[in-house]
């Protein structure tokens, strides 16, 4: 369980690990999945050749000019946040656990309602294209936007490493591709996506992805409940018969305190320091669509969740001990009912098990798709780092002209396609799952507090942001290596340093407190006037008056 | 923005309500999701056997399936409260401030 956890650890690593860490057998090829997958990516392609059209200036490539609606963009954060690591990896939780995967479904959505009253309108009001923006509104261009961009890099590529490993195995395990092809097909595609397409069109192959993914799993989850005529009684009655009632109540996976709220913060936090997740308010026209995109998000996250959930159960019942999709060979030296590919596979198994091979050749082909959306957000918000906040503001300071700008963006695109296609490869047989927790915890530690006190703290200074930022960076990732995930999972140690898997409660205090004692101690010239520029910056904050893109006339 | 519209907007009534009103309105809301969440974790983590106990005489649906869905609707719920309140009333506060700074 606690392996299972870990690999869980923000659901970006699921089938990073446990099931498809070890061996992954090479399937057959799946041709009807191949099929719709050649369709999904046709229409992508034919949408990044449309957008490509409208993408002419640096506005249109970091942020799709501004013009998607909140609905839009709430079904694109929706699409970003549902990976298919947490499609499958919850689902697969929920069918091995039963209640602790809702109670792990539900910390990562908890962190939406907070970012909406806290930091969503706000955001669009202050910024441009990045986070760095608001961050570095009135405080010292050249150190806060490189802690910034450093923390953006270290949280994409990690997330990046992540999705491209679980990548491979899964399109090995689902198309019957070699791994390196399939690592190299997603970079290829996502390097075409976002260099040519820009925003535009990775927003929208976010939504169609959301919206098909949302298709998938709703007929999946009526399917199940249709065989149980709609009664969620029997249909956990039926499950508990086939595993026992342990999976209807908690069973351990959040045991003390501690790491339970350390491992809440984490999520929550690190949702709202996700640069790829904050780069997504900067595409609607104002505060009012960049509420409206929170209030979809939300719902559509919360709905997919309670999806995963029946579609978990509905495993249990459908796939677990069905000799179908039983793993006689892993049986054979393990015993109990393993299924083929592992518990991550639940899913897919189920959409067999309530659709034949066509409804799994769909459910394969949406997987994909997922990889291949999230992937790009990723890639897209790591280029804007380099290029508007690296090159733009710091080796620039601020004088690069628009379509220089831009072209350094689409370089860095490529280049971190190129990295991560190397990465996904090098690190194939590599254990992972520590990668998206520390990506979280870096979001939480170093991204958010600097953000979040940017925004809502008249006193912060440059100095207080630069070394608070640097400290809950440093001790996010010293008790993360410290920690059971790396000192002991990878480096093989009997026993771990820093007792906890989470680090998130001791590093986000530590950016707080270090960011108050620096602010409040700095005394300099510059620090007074950043205090003083705390009014115009909140006026505009709290208003909307003199924001970029806002409608003024 | 110059130093002049600065004193103005920071002085105006509509203003100063607009800022006290939102952050009241954000933080109790924010509090009311942490209070939900950190509660469900602090049950599991101490009483985990409450959420198992059966919904109804002889049910195998435990009572905490119908919290659990309860936390995530509540999410939802919140975040409706929020944008409706915010759409109106702070909308149209802020739309005033504007007016009135365009007037300056």
């Amino acid at each position: 369980m606690k392996t299972l956890l870990l690999t869980l650890l923000a659901a970006g690593v699921a089938f990073a690990g446990e099931a498809l860490s070890g061996e992954v057998e090479k399937q057959a090829l799946n041709m009807s999945a191949i099929i719709m997958f050649l369709i999904f990516v046709g229409a992508t392609l034919g949408i990044t050749y449309w957008a490509a059209k409208r993408t002419k200036t640096a506005k249109d490539f970091y942020t799709a000019g501004g013009g998607i609606t909140g609905f839009q963009n709430g079904m694109a954060i929706a699409g970003d946040y549902m990976s298919a690591a947490s499609f499958l990896g919850i689902s697969a939780l929920v069918y091995a656990k039963g209640y602790d995967g809702l109670i792990y479904s539900i910390g990562f959505l908890v962190g939406w309602p907070i970012i909406l009253f806290m930091i969503a309108e706000q955001l669009r009001n202050l910024g441009k294209y990045t986070f760095a923006d608001v961050a570095s509104y009135r405080l010292q261009q050249t150190p806060i936007r490189t802690l910034a961009a450093f923390g953006s890099i270290a949280t994409v590529i990690l997330y990046l490493i992540a999705q491209m490993v679980g990548a491979g195995k899964l399109i090995q395990l689902l198309f019957g591709l070699d791994y390196e092809v399939a690592v190299i097909l997603v970079g290829v595609l996502m390097i075409l996506y976002v260099t040519f397409g820009g925003m535009l069109a990775t927003t929208w192959v976010q939504i169609i992805k959301a919206f098909l993914l949302l298709s998938g799993a709703t007929f999946m989850a009526i399917a199940v409940m249709a065989h149980y005529n709609f009664n969620f009684e029997t249909l956990f009655a039926t499950a508990v018969e086939m595993k026992d009632s342990t999976i209807m109540a908690p069973g351990g996976l959040v045991s003390d305190p501690i790491s339970a709220i350390s491992l809440g913060i984490a999520l929550m936090f690190g949702t709202a320091g996700l640069p790829h997740i904050l780069m997504r308010f900067f595409t609607v026209s104002d505060a009012k669509e960049a509420r409206k995109s929170v209030f979809y998000a939300t719902g559509f996250i919360g709905y997919f969740y309670i999806l995963t959930f029946i579609i978990g159960f509905g495993a249990i019942v459908m796939v677990f001990q069905n000799p179908q999709y039983l793993d006689v060979a892993k049986q054979a030296i393990d015993g109990g009912a393993p299924i083929l590919g592992g518990d991550n596979m639940a899913a897919i198994h189920l959409s067999h098990a309530v659709g034949g091979d066509f409804f799994l050749g769909f459910i394969s082909a949406v997987a994909f798709a997922t990889i291949l959306a999230v992937v790009s957000g990723l890639t897209l918000a790591g280029a804007s780092a380099i290029s508007h906040d690296l090159y733009a503001s710091v080796i620039r300071a601020g004088r690069a002209d628009g379509l220089m700008e831009m072209k350094v963006s689409k370089i860095s695109t490529v280049v971190l396609g190129i990295v991560a296609i190397f990465l996904g490869i090098a690190f194939e047989s590599q254990n992972i799952a520590f990668m998206v927790g520390l990506a979280f915890a870096i979001a939480a530690s170093a991204n958010f507090p600097i953000l979040f006190l940017s925004m809502f703290w008249s006193k912060l200074t440059t100095r207080g942001a630069l070394f608070g930022g640097s400290l809950g960076l440093l001790t996010a990732a010293v008790l993360v290596i410290l920690g059971p995930t790396v000192w002991v999972d990878v480096l093989g140690n009997a026993e771990a340093i820093f007792p906890y898997k989470y680090p998130a409660l001791f590093s986000v205090t530590a950016a707080f407190v270090g960011i108050w004692f620096f602010s409040i101690t700095d005394k300099s010239e510059n620090s007074r006037k950043e205090i003083e520029a705390f009014e115009a910056q909140n006026i505009r904050c709290q208003t909307g008056i003199g924001a970029e893109g806002a409608v003024e006339h | 923005m110059k130093q002049e519209l600065v004193n103005v907007i920071k002085n105006d009534p509509d203003y100063i309500r607009l800022i006290s009103e939102r952050s009241r309105f954000a933080w109790i809301l924010t509090i009311v999701m942490l209070v939900i969440y950190f509660g469900f974790v602090l049950v599991i983590a101490f009483d985990p056997e409450f959420l198992g106990t059966p919904l109804f005489a002889n049910s195998v649906t435990t009572i905490g399936i119908p919290i659990g869905v309860g936390v995530i609707i509540s999410a939802f719920v919140l975040t409706g409260i929020y944008v409706r309140r915010a759409n109106t009333e702070f909308d149209d506060l802020t739309a005033k401030i504007k007016a009135k700074a365009k007037g300056e």
